[in-house]
């Protein structure tokens, strides 16, 4: 290490990431980064995500008209449908079949799993936001912030379900170990979701007049309506598959980051020493305050 | 399959013989369970009678959680877990030995406890049969599902903890059908009331089963 | 092929890496060790004899190389390898609420092994009287491995995994040990023993290879002792032992796999 004394300065970019510079210690791997293709997509995606929900708050807010029997309540139209599609069905359906492609030993890679685990992640954000929705449209409708309807119950099941798999994920363990567990636990709770739904089905059928896009909103739904709400639903979807691409290149780095960890301590632990001696034997005017010299004798 | 499952179902059930886990804690536990419900729904034995099924539902619910944590217990200490996976059983054998003894602890807790709902919450009990059919496949499933999830949880120290997290929503449809078979065999109503729940329960008892005969393997190689 | 009337070897490692999380447990071990061989398995502590051990039982996977065992691969024939393989390890696999002898019986009858052998293995190892009927919590750590070593000497399997069998043992279990090694290799089992120190096992092994570091760094032939001259070892395999000062034949692959040579320095002591 001693040729770093001379080449490598103290302050700049490679003191600064340890992994980048000449104190690196040679097995750190570099971080994951998407090629410039995917990183394009992604802020592509973010933007139409971006303007598609400001255009759809705008008309939703300011261009349709307020419903006769709901009044200004049925703005809520454009919005909680379109984040339960994301949520219950987009969210739900991609865990679940990245889960089994994962499972399939043809398919196999950590891939699926990452993509299983995001796509998790957000559905439960999806998925809460679509109870908070429905709540706030449901108090003045219905009278009550919450009702045990079928539909309401079973998402909130699978909120549940969801963060059991997410508490799992947390558990420390090896990727690969990890993805397994996970991809069995959400296996397992997929199975159980369509018996779940029939039995919440079955056991609350009183409430099934009160479910939110029945035959008194159809006719009154008119023109500029239907294209916000059809809006609403792209923008909606955009921003599922913007915050998914993020959560995965989170995730990636975050595996790295798991795998390398002893590798960049250390490397920070040797740019320490190198900073340390240079400080010693060179005691010039940048070398540091005269505190900093005192404390490294 | 079968002789392992016999040979770990006795092997099991002779150690609950002798720690007497189930039958001196897991047993009363359910009791004061059942105590507290009735702290909670006041002396009126009418409320009580009311919620005698879903009470009694959920009284089973919190020990299968228990009975699983024990029958996990008995395999962690000393390496028996290696050693279980050392001498070739299979899988299969031992994923439905140990629901099998999980099943028969749970079955006498439940009709401790069926005992201790008549008695205590005075519910008057027309139809018995389904009361056992729905108790039955009702067990199969919590034993089914929860030995899986034990196995699945068995190698984290957070077992503990994330078992009934991950476990009790699932066994929600064992819940909502037993508690609905209940209130028909309750109410002394036609047994076709119940029928629709009965097959949900078989429905859900056969998916956890095949489930965890094909892949008990893999997740214990994984835990 | 001219070697193709032999027996496929008992043990068949190439290159063989197996992980734990990161760590390398081993990092590219080659060994072969021929049916009715007893091996010494020695090294320092962490060098990743345990570790070779367990992934010949087939508990650890390789996450690259090639193993077999007896013939089969044990991660496509898993239940077929492990009931074919006997490993004492650090723990004893037993039940605290069981009595000794429920522990025996439903270790063997679990690995399908043979109901009768139980009550010679129990008094082999002095398990007996009220002893048998003691549960297994009570027991001291010593019997407790006497009650692992009745269980392996009532299955009898084909290959013998010992992790440092003297730990824990009095003289007198130390004596029978010896003897049931003895007693193994001549019914034509083979024993890989693990140990740290080398002295008092080593006259049970024709064989001692080196491990450090996650890799076979070294092997030596142990002078002709008991073992060898009383284990009737057949002729084929023992040709396949190799001969001290021939560092290619460690590597040699007995079946029809082209031969790998052992990667790294190869110490001979003779």
């Amino acid at each position: 290490m001693t040729h770093d004394l001379t080449t490598t300065p103290l302050e700049g970019p490679a003191a600064a990431h340890p992994y980048s510079g000449a104190a690196t210690n040679t097995r750190v791997s570099p971080p994951p980064s998407p090629s410039t293709t995917a990183r394009r997509t992604e802020h592509i995606i973010g933007l139409l995500a971006l303007v598609g929900t400001a255009a759809t708050v705008w008309l939703g807010i300011w261009v349709t008209p307020p419903d006769k029997v709901q009044g200004d309540l049925v703005r809520l139209v454009y919005i909680h449908p379109g984040v339960a599609w994301v949520a219950l069905y987009l969210a739900f359906g991609l865990a679940a079949v990245s889960t089994l492609l994962y499972l399939w030993p043809r398919t196999r890679s950590l891939f699926w799993d990452r993509l299983a685990a995001a796509a998790v992640e957000v559905g439960v954000i999806f998925n809460i936001c679509t109870l908070v929705s429905g709540s706030i449209w449901g108090k003045p409708t219905w009278g009550v912030w919450w009702a045990w309807d079928a539909r309401l119950t079973s998402t909130a099941v699978l909120l549940v379900l969801f963060l059991g798999y997410m508490a799992l994920r947390r558990v420390p363990a090896e990727p690969e170990v990890r993805a397994r567990r996970s991809a069995f636990v959400a296996l397992f709770a997929a199975i159980d979701i369509p018996i779940i739904h029939f039995s919440v089905d079955w056991w609350n059928t009183l409430h099934q007049g009160a479910t939110v896009l029945n035959a008194n909103l159809s006719p009154t739904i008119h023109g500029s309506m239907a294209w916000t709400l059809l809006l609403g639903f792209v923008a909606l979807t955009l921003v599922f598959v913007w915050m998914l691409l993020v959560r995965y290149r989170i995730g990636a780095i975050e595996d790295w980051l798991a795998a390398n960890e002893l590798d960049l301590a250390l490397a920070e632990r040797q740019a320490e020493g190198v900073a340390a001696s240079r400080v010693a034997s060179d005691p010039g005017p940048a070398g540091g305050s005269p505190t900093d010299r005192v404390g490294v004798a | 399959m079968w002789r392992d499952a016999a040979l770990v179902a006795g092997k099991d059930l002779r150690i609950e013989g002798r720690s007497r886990v189930a039958l001196s804690q897991v047993a009363p536990f359910g009791i004061v369970a059942l105590v507290l419900f009735a702290f909670a729904l006041g002396p009126d034995r009418e409320t009580m009678a009311k919620g005698a099924p879903g009470l009694f539902w959920v009284a089973v619910l919190f020990c299968t959680v228990l009975a699983i944590q024990r029958s996990v217990s008995v395999e962690s200490s000393d390496g028996a877990r290696d050693g279980l996976r050392l001498s070739g059983i299979d899988p299969a054998g031992l994923y439905l030995g140990k629901a099998v003894a999980v099943a028969a602890q749970l079955i006498v807790l439940e009709a401790l406890l069926a005992v201790g709902v008549v008695l205590l919450y005075g519910a008057h009990i027309e139809v018995p049969w389904m009361i056992a059919v729905s108790c039955l496949l009702g067990t199969i499933g919590l034993a089914a599902t929860g030995t899986l999830y034990g196995a699945l949880s068995s190698g984290l120290r957070v077992r503990e903890t994330l078992l009934p997290f991950l476990l009790l929503p699932i066994a929600a449809p064992v819940l909502l059908a037993g508690t609905r078979i209940w209130q028909a065999a309750m109410a002394g109503g036609t047994p076709s009331d119940g029928t629709q729940w009965l097959r949900l329960l078989v429905v859900f008892d056969a998916v956890y089963l095949a489930v965890g005969v094909v892949l008990f393997g893999p997740i214990q190689e994984t835990a | 092929m001219a070697p193709a009337a032999l027996p496929p070897p008992a043990v068949s490692l190439r290159d063989a890496v197996a992980l734990s999380g990161r760590f390398p447990l081993l990092a590219g071990v080659d060994l072969d060790v021929a049916v009715g061989e007893t091996v010494l398995v020695e090294g320092p502590n962490g060098a990743g004899k345990t570790s070779l051990l367990r992934v010949c039982a087939g508990l650890v996977p390789l996450a690259s190389g090639h193993l077999s065992i007896l013939g089969l691969d044990p991660t496509r024939n898993r239940v077929g390898v492990r009931r074919r393989v006997g490993l004492l390890s650090h723990a004893s696999h037993l039940y605290d609420d069981l009595t000794v002898r429920e522990n025996v019986r439903f270790a063997v009858r679990a690995a399908g092994g043979d109901v009768a052998r139980i009550d010679p293995a129990l008094e082999r190892w002095g398990l007996v009287g009220r002893l048998a009927k003691t549960s297994a919590g009570k027991l001291s750590a010593g019997q407790r491995r006497r009650v692992a070593l009745a269980v392996l000497t009532a299955r009898w399997p084909e290959l013998w995994l010992l992790d440092e069998p003297h730990a824990g043992l009095d003289a007198s279990a130390r004596l029978l040990l010896d003897q049931a090694v003895r007693d193994a290799a001549a019914s034509g089992v083979t024993v890989l023993i693990a140990s740290h120190e080398s002295g008092p096992v080593e006259d049970l092994a024709g064989r001692a290879v080196t491990v450090t570091g996650g890799r076979v760094t070294g092997q030596r032939t142990l002078a002709p002792t008991a073992a060898t001259a009383t284990s009737p070892i057949p002729a084929a395999p023992t040709s396949a032992v190799p001969p001290a000062g021939d560092p290619q034949a460690v590597g040699r692959v007995v079946g029809q796999d082209a031969p790998t040579p052992v990667k790294g320095p190869v110490a001979h002591v003779a």
